[in-house]
């Protein structure tokens, strides 16, 4: 029996549908050699236990694909690629981030006014408009807009590139796709979502100055004097700390996707990559739902 | 006995139980144009591919210089590879990069030559090539058979010691079908390359190819020179040679421009206008 190639499996992409196969062929092997027949409740239980080797499966490889990928980060001729993705996904993002920050932070303005209104506490308006934005929903917001924008080209694009042969000609060429596609488009997100995140946050505490202050009439120096003694530095470095798990996790998914497009059983060509690019966007968003939870479960 | 360099032993691959390659046992030797025919979907592009390690083999051995390929470590893999290029049957352009970047893009990204360097070596590919006049054109504004220049200009830029070529002349016309093959035949005298050729032009790639291989259900049934195919009695060889031969008679190579009407006239009384005249 013919081993593959060592150590190139990961460039050509192969590794996942061995893996998938094999736990396939040994699933059903184990339930000859039990002599388990056939039922309802039997097809149920397999098909759970299919659905779930197949998540553990997906987890694994993608966790293999960013560290592999991180490490190749630190190697020589990455600077320029780096510089031209934070380009892409950092800048090219910055105007919608940012009109999302202020309309966000408008419309919490204009809500948490009326609210605190009721108990007396209007004055408290600047904290929690910057409590709510730095802890939570910049970082969140901010890696939901990024993933709807640059994470969908991200996946299309590796996508394209891997359904017309073009990664594989990269590795004709000894040019490592992991190293020349992926490892770039991770270290730009690392760089690009916590200066967005940080955009968001600002422009966010604008916008509830705009409708508490401009708009409403709060006192001027009020909101920024609670601003300035509500929010400590924990909350930004948790703010900070959750937009790099972001990074880490859409960067991840959107790559992972791409790259593994040619290997989806539920369609071909030009379709499997659309599928890809929705099952990229709907599952980072997810995930950075849970990562959110979970960060934030660690940081309190 | 020549080591040969490249030898697939009992090579066997199968796609979703469709078997593609059934005990593939062959041999490319050093300084040869090897050519691979065989009818579409007989598993040439997949023997090529094996070669080039983009596919492994589900069972036989693959060995280069005479060592294993699967025995090998990465490095001494990675030294192998440095010297193969590959020519795709669709290119493999990159799409979003200029022909000029198309073809500098191996040399930039796996050499440390100096700007000027890179710029003269590409420049001298791509004359060669007839592409001067759109080196700053994307691939999708060429036409396919310019499109397969560049993609024969970017495995050629790297000056490799052997070049896999995947229908290299599909697309192009005939004068640029014969440079093509005529500009392979060149090289490998002038830099002594080994060629191993993917391809359907029948008998033009005859001319420049030192050895023969025929693949025919998964397996090899010719392996020789072109004396040694035309002597070779064989009803499978036979088959195949005829079915191209009857196809040119049967669509373009008709006798003449008369017996064509007659076998492709609408109705009959096209047959007779014709003939009246």
């Amino acid at each position: 029996m013919g081993t593959p190639y060592p150590g190139t499996s990961w460039e050509r992409g192969k590794l996942c549908n061995a893996s998938d196969s094999w736990l396939e062929e040994e699933a059903i092997y184990m339930i000859k050699e039990a002599g388990i027949k056939h039922s309802f409740h039997w097809d149920l239980f397999h098909l759970f236990g299919k659905r779930t080797l197949k998540i553990i499966n997906n987890l694994g490889a993608a966790t293999i694909f960013f560290a592999l990928a991180f490490m190749r980060i630190f190697r020589p001729k990455q600077f320029r690629e780096i510089v031209q993705q934070v380009f892409y996904i950092g800048a090219k993002s910055s105007n919608i981030v940012m009109l999302i920050g202020l309309f966000t932070g408008m419309v919490l303005g204009l809500q948490l006014y009326y609210t605190l209104t009721k108990v007396g506490s209007e004055g408290f308006l600047g904290s929690v408009v910057a409590l709510s934005l730095i802890r939570e929903l910049g970082p969140v917001l901010t890696a939901i807009m990024i993933t709807a924008r640059a994470g969908s080209s991200m996946t299309a694009e590796i996508g394209i590139l891997r359904i017309s042969e073009q990664i594989d000609a990269l590795y004709t060429m000894r040019i490592d796709p992991l190293h020349y596609l992926v490892s770039p488009r991770i270290a730009a997100s690392i760089i690009s979502f916590p200066l967005l995140t940080a955009f968001f946050d600002l422009i966010g505490i604008l916008g509830g100055y705009l409708t508490g202050v401009v708009l409403l009439g709060l006192n001027k120096g009020s909101y920024f004097y609670r601003i300035h003694a509500y929010v400590e530095m924990a909350d930004i470095r948790g703010g900070f700390i959750k937009s790099l798990v972001f990074a880490a996790l859409v960067s991840t998914i959107c790559c992972y996707q791409g790259y593994f497009t040619h290997l989806r059983t539920d369609s071909y060509g030009s379709k499997s990559v659309s599928l890809s690019t929705t099952s990229a966007v709907v599952l980072s968003c997810i995930m950075i739902l849970i990562a959110d939870y979970v960060v934030t479960s660690f940081l309190m | 006995m020549e080591t040969p360099l490249i030898e697939f032993r009992d090579v066997s691959k199968s796609f979703d139980g469709n078997t593609v390659l059934d005990g593939v046992n062959l041999n490319i030797y050093e300084n040869e144009i090897t050519t691979i025919i065989g009818k579409s979907g007989t598993g040439k592009s997949v023997l090529l591919k094996h070669i080039i390690g983009l596919l492994s083999p589900d069972g036989g051995c693959i060995s280069f210089r005479g060592k294993p390929v699967n025995e090998m470590s990465k490095k001494q893999l990675d030294e192998c590879r440095m010297q193969v290029s590959y020519m795709f049957q669709n290119n493999a352009l990159f799409d979003s990069m200029t022909i000029f970047e198309n073809v500098a893009f191996p040399i930039r990204q796996t050499t440390n030559l100096k700007k000027m360097e890179i710029e003269k070596k590409v420049m001298l590919r791509l004359e060669q090539m007839e592409l001067a006049d759109v080196v700053y054109k994307y691939p999708s504004e060429l036409s396919g058979g310019m499109q397969k220049r560049v993609a024969l200009a970017r495995a050629l830029v790297t000056d490799p010691a052997i070049v896999l070529f995947d229908e290299p002349t599909t697309g192009q016309d005939p004068i640029r079908k014969n440079a093509i093959l005529s500009m392979i035949a060149h090289y490998r005298k002038l830099f002594g390359f080994t060629a191993v050729l993917v391809s359907h032009d029948i008998p033009d790639v005859f001319f420049v190819s030192d050895r023969i291989l025929l693949l025919w259900e998964g397996k090899i049934a010719f392996h020789g020179t072109y004396e040694e195919l035309s002597r070779f009695k064989h009803p499978i060889i036979d088959e195949f040679l005829e079915s191209i031969e009857s196809l040119r008679n049967e669509l373009t190579g008709a006798l003449s421009k008369e017996i064509f009407k007659y076998r492709y006239a609408l109705t009959p009384d096209d047959i007779k206008e014709d003939y009246l005249k």
